[in-house]
């Protein structure tokens, strides 16, 4: 069974309006443990793709499956559920919480799962000792740099174990040394957990780091080639 | 999630913004200090009064002619040292009967000079109402029927022209005349800003004959139990109305003048409580604009949120638990404050006041209740945000 599977998604906004057809029919498969990145130029779809995939939006059409579930039959409360247990999002700004630790932004998705105060914050720990953050389990946002904020946003990635990890463009506000760090963790997540990465990127350096590259312009899946 | 859950969420975030939180929170700390003041402050003045005219005496009714105004001064009226025995046969006990007729005059000793609300009266008085001697002795019925020149000094009056020394067998002069002191009066307060330690009693024939005055301003009798106060008071008017007819009496009872007093003075608490529950309220729609603000300057937090996997009620429930939050806490540090500023204000004027437990009660419930209906709207507006238009607010 396909950690996710697309088939002909659709996606048109509507503003005042006009219709942006952001995404035109994708089909796509993604596979437990798989390390995939979509590449394409501003503006071709990718972040739509992503939230599509991440049942954070609804498809205009077309059909998603998530570890084999039909997501166009669920609720938004069962979307919610089954994006807190298969699904982490790392985003290219961070999005964590302002003056709030690092280890309560890291237990977060584990609040609205139900886990007990006590093993959410162990769980928290683990998942930023193993970001290599130990030593910052205090600090707040505004106290960290770009990279290490950009660690304890995967360490909230991973701290419910998921089956696949999102990040869209997780590099795009970093430096390259700080870049390459969290390249580096989400290969070793990859490889060493078998945790599915998909990766949204437009520079094709980054991308190099998957074993898969899907190419996107103006909403279509232009070449989807493995290495 | 648990409820325990979404209450640490929003107390976390009313922490993390707590200036705002503060400022929020302010409208409803007023509106809440506000009512617990007002009201404290309109039940000590209806405590106060009613204890004043149940410290007169039990049992009390008042007979004047004409219609019965409580805000007017008493007038001279038709009634007579005649009418008042008549009333004695009426009651059928003429020692719960008394009499009163009142001027201001200057009293002098030597030097020294005090006003002082002369009243003319009686023996009976004693009977009557509660008016325990410091000194001396009450008025006798030999004083009334010779007009003697005796006098008993209240007790301010006492202090200010005598002071240390003892009154008794002293001459005063009221009005030009010479008068013998008798006796003084214990301090008893004031009854309904009357102040009765200024007060200065004379037989009531030798007032009649020094003013000038042959009538009386009011009849005063004192009913032998709670029950026969009523009966009596209708007996009384009719047999005044009988004997003169054509001219109408009134009697008030105690009873009947705490009430009126007491609706008046609730109606008056009524009001200012109201005027803070406005206050509070609009303390209400402070909140709800601030909720709007902040869910609109927390739509990533909200779109980050619902990404973990927050569902709409999670969203709405904390926002809506920190806006009853915001007000609970409003209303209980406003009735910490109104308690504190009761006590002060007690203990500090001569303004009387006196917590009442449900008015506190009341302003809890009140602002709890501001906070749900002035929350639902922010917190269900949060709850709906779409968590893709959520994140890609920057
Ligand atoms: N909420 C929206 N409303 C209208 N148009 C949108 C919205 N989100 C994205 N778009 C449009 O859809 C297209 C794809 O956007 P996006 O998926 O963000 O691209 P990328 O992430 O590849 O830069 C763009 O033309 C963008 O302007
Ligand atoms: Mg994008």
């Amino acid at each position: 069974m396909s950690a996710l599977e697309a088939v002909d998604l659709v996606r048109t906004y509507r503003l005042d309006g006009v219709s942006v057809d952001a995404l035109r029919g994708v089909t796509l498969t993604v596979e437990p443990g798989e390390f995939a990145a979509i590449l394409g130029p501003s503006g071709s779809g990718k972040s739509t793709l992503m939230h599509l995939l991440g049942c954070l939006d609804r498809p205009t059409s077309g059909v998603l499956r998530v570890g084999g579930v039909e997501v166009a039959g669920l609720s938004d409360a069962e979307l919610a559920e089954l994006r807190n247990r298969t699904i982490g999002f790392v985003f290219q700004s961070f999005h964590l919480l302002a003056r709030t630790s690092a280890l309560e932004n890291v237990a977060l998705p584990l609040v609205y799962r139900g886990v007990p105060r006590a093993e959410r914050l162990a769980r928290a720990r683990a998942a930023l000792e193993s970001v290599g953050l130990g030593h910052r389990l205090d600090h707040r946002p505004s106290q960290m740099s770009g990279g290490e904020q950009q660690r304890v946003a995967i360490a909230r990635a991973l701290v419910g174990e998921p089956e696949v990890l999102l990040a869209d463009e997780p590099t795009g506000n970093l430096d390259t040394r700080n870049g390459s760090e969290v390249m580096r963790i989400l290969t070793s997540l990859n490889e060493e957990r078998g945790v599915a990465v998909v990766l949204v990127t437009h520079e094709p350096e980054i991308a190099a780091h998957a074993r898969r590259q899907i190419h996107v312009r103006d909403g279509l899946i232009e070449a989807d080639t493995r290495s | 999630m648990r409820r325990r859950e979404a209450f640490l969420i929003a107390l976390e975030a009313l922490r993390v913004n707590r200036m705002r939180s503060g400022l929020t929170m302010l409208g409803v700390i007023i509106g809440v200090l506000s009512v617990v003041i007002l009201v404290s402050v309109g039940t000590g003045a209806k405590d106060t009064i009613e204890r004043e005219i149940s410290g007169l005496g039990s049992n009390i009714i008042l007979v004047v002619a004409g219609r019965l105004n409580v805000a007017a001064a008493p007038t001279q009226g038709r009634l007579t040292l005649e009418d008042a025995a008549y009333v004695g046969r009426v009651v059928g006990d003429p020692s719960r009967v008394t009499v009163s007729l009142q001027s201001g005059e200057t009293v002098r000793v030597g030097q020294a000079e005090q006003f002082a609300t002369v009243v003319g009266t009686d023996h009976n008085l004693p009977n009557v109402f509660d008016r325990p001697l410091d000194k001396g002795r009450h008025l006798s019925e030999t004083d009334v029927d010779t007009r003697r020149r005796v006098a008993i000094l209240g007790a301010e009056v006492a202090d200010r022209l005598f002071g240390d020394v003892d009154p008794i067998g002293r001459q005063v002069s009221i009005a030009g005349a010479r008068f013998r002191v008798v006796g003084v009066y214990a301090t008893v307060g004031a009854t309904f800003g009357v102040a009765r330690d200024q007060e200065v009693h004379v037989p009531v024939t030798t007032a009649q004959r020094l003013f000038g005055l042959p009538r009386l301003n009011g009849i005063a009798v004192g009913a032998s139990g709670p029950d026969e106060v009523e009966p009596l008071q209708r007996r009384i008017v009719s047999a005044l109305e009988q004997r003169h007819p054509g001219e109408p009496f009134s009697a008030v009872t105690q009873t009947q003048l705490l009430g009126t007093i007491g609706t008046v003075i609730d109606m008056l608490t009524g009001v200012l409580a109201a005027i803070a529950g406005i206050a509070l309220l609009v303390g209400g729609v402070g909140v709800s604009n601030i909720m709007l603000v902040s869910v609109r300057e927390r739509t990533r937090e909200i779109g980050l949120r619902k990404a973990l996997g927050a569902r709409q009620r999670d969203v709405l429930t904390q926002f809506l638990i920190e806006a009853v939050l915001l007000t609970t806490i409003g209303g209980i540090i406003g009735i910490l404050l109104g308690v504190g500023g009761s006590l002060a204000i007690g203990a500090f004027t001569p303004v009387p006041t006196s917590i009442t437990w449900w008015s506190i009660a009341l302003a809890f419930c009140v602002s709890a209740a501001v906070g749900v209906f002035f929350g639902v709207a922010p917190a269900r507006r949060a709850g709906r945000l779409d968590p893709v238009v959520a994140l890609r607010a920057e």
